[in-house]
């Protein structure tokens, strides 16, 4: 059921919106140049920090389609009845989302660190942060989106929400600090099935 | 034989109100029971507590493997309803003549009537092998036919040793035990 449930959600992703979050992505990192201007340099040092704010707010955009959809279509009771553990519902849907998200984020980087002026070796390092954060980056999402899954304005209070949580992803991730940066991705992807599926069973009425 | 669901000094408060107190009854193979009650007086609250998704603040629910048909569809709008359907699995394709929707088969589940609609989640329990099946308000937009399908599913759900338990205000076709909740 729980591989059943990963292939239901990755074609459920690539089939709604995938590409806006990455299209989101792209946009943020055309616009600093716009906004601080065509100095190499300059570019080049601020790069790997845009990257990954452009990494964090693309991350808010499925926010709302996460959890959501299948809390108010009975798809969390209809699983819960067929005895899936909701941690296991969460861990599916972490799974589901960073395979929607996490490959098509990193190879837009690429694109995205020509914008910024990054040379290769700053590219390949933003890209290896980048994939160790992202599951961390999915898991957090997840739990989160699960956390406000059911209520009013739930994008709004999501970003309140998810963007403080993920400042240490940010701070390792831009810093190119890669093992804090696996020590933060890893804690966030091991807790959020268990807080994802905690608020899972909270919401449910 | 082995009870298949079992109430035992259950307790349940929704939003402040009681719903029930020390409510107690078993209901073991071959029988099937209707919980009935005007709105509001927790006829659904009881199928979502014997299904395991609300929790009582008294007593103990006991239950063996169970199917749930309620209000909510728990398909993928997408996908054609055999696909839909499949994803839950069992034997889908059975459930589907048994209800008469075999002809929708590649039909996307967003183009079904409510009736229809209402034709596939109950499919989906025939097509479990689960020996429970939890109905809420299974007579909602059945048309005469869909009724009469019903009737016969749940009849020969009771003669395999399954059991049935059904809210409705309504009149179910067939011999029911009655559970009557207070408003």
């Amino acid at each position: 059921m729980i591989a059943a449930l990963i292939v239901r959600d990755v074609r459920r992703g690539f089939t709604g919106a995938a590409w806006l979050p990455i299209a989101f992505f792209l946009l943020v990192a055309t616009l600093v140049p716009f906004a601080v201007g065509p100095d190499a340099r300059l570019l080049g040092q601020v790069g790997p920090g845009v990257l990954w704010i452009a990494a964090l707010t693309a991350a808010l955009l499925p926010v709302e389609r996460l959890v959501e959809p299948d809390r108010s279509d009975g798809v969390l009771d209809q699983l819960a009845v067929h005895g899936v553990a909701e941690e296991s519902i969460a861990f599916a849907k972490i799974v589901a989302h960073w395979l929607t998200f996490g490959p098509l984020l990193l190879l837009a980087a690429v694109p995205a660190s020509a914008l910024l002026a990054l040379d290769a070796g700053s590219l390949w390092k933003a890209e290896l942060a980048l994939a160790i954060g992202t599951p961390g980056l999915a898991s957090l999402v997840v739990a989160v989106a699960a956390v406000t899954a059911g209520l009013p304005r739930a994008g709004s209070i999501a970003g309140l929400l998810l963007l403080p949580l993920a400042v240490p992803l940010l701070i390792f991730g831009a810093a190119n600090a890669l093992l804090l940066e696996a020590a933060v991705s890893l804690l966030l992807t091991a807790g959020g099935p268990f807080v994802a599926g905690a608020a899972i069973r909270a919401v449910r009425t | 034989m082995k009870g298949l669901l079992k109430f035992s000094n259950v307790t349940l408060r929704r939003g402040g109100n009681l719903l029930f107190e020390d409510l107690e009854f078993e209901l073991g193979p071959g029988e099937r029971l209707q919980v009935m009650g005007p709105n509001g007086s927790g006829k659904s609250s009881l199928i979502r507590l014997a299904a395991g998704l609300l929790r009582a603040d008294r007593g103990q629910v006991d239950a063996a493997e169970l199917a749930l048909a309620g209000d909510h569809v728990a398909l993928d709008r997408e996908l054609l309803l055999r696909h839909a359907l499949g994803f839950w699995g069992g034997s889908v394709e059975q459930a589907m003549v048994a209800l008469h929707i075999d002809h929708l088969a590649e039909v996307p589940v967003r183009l079904l009537s409510s009736g229809q609609i209402k034709r596939a989640t109950l499919a989906r329990v025939a097509a479990s092998r689960a020996p429970l099946w939890l109905l809420d308000e299974p007579l909602n937009a059945l048309d005469t036919d869909g009724r009469k399908r019903l009737g016969a599913l749940v009849e020969r759900h009771i003669d395999d040793g399954g059991a049935v338990v059904a809210a409705s205000h309504q009149a179910l076709g067939g011999e029911w035990r009655k559970l009557e909740l207070k408003p």
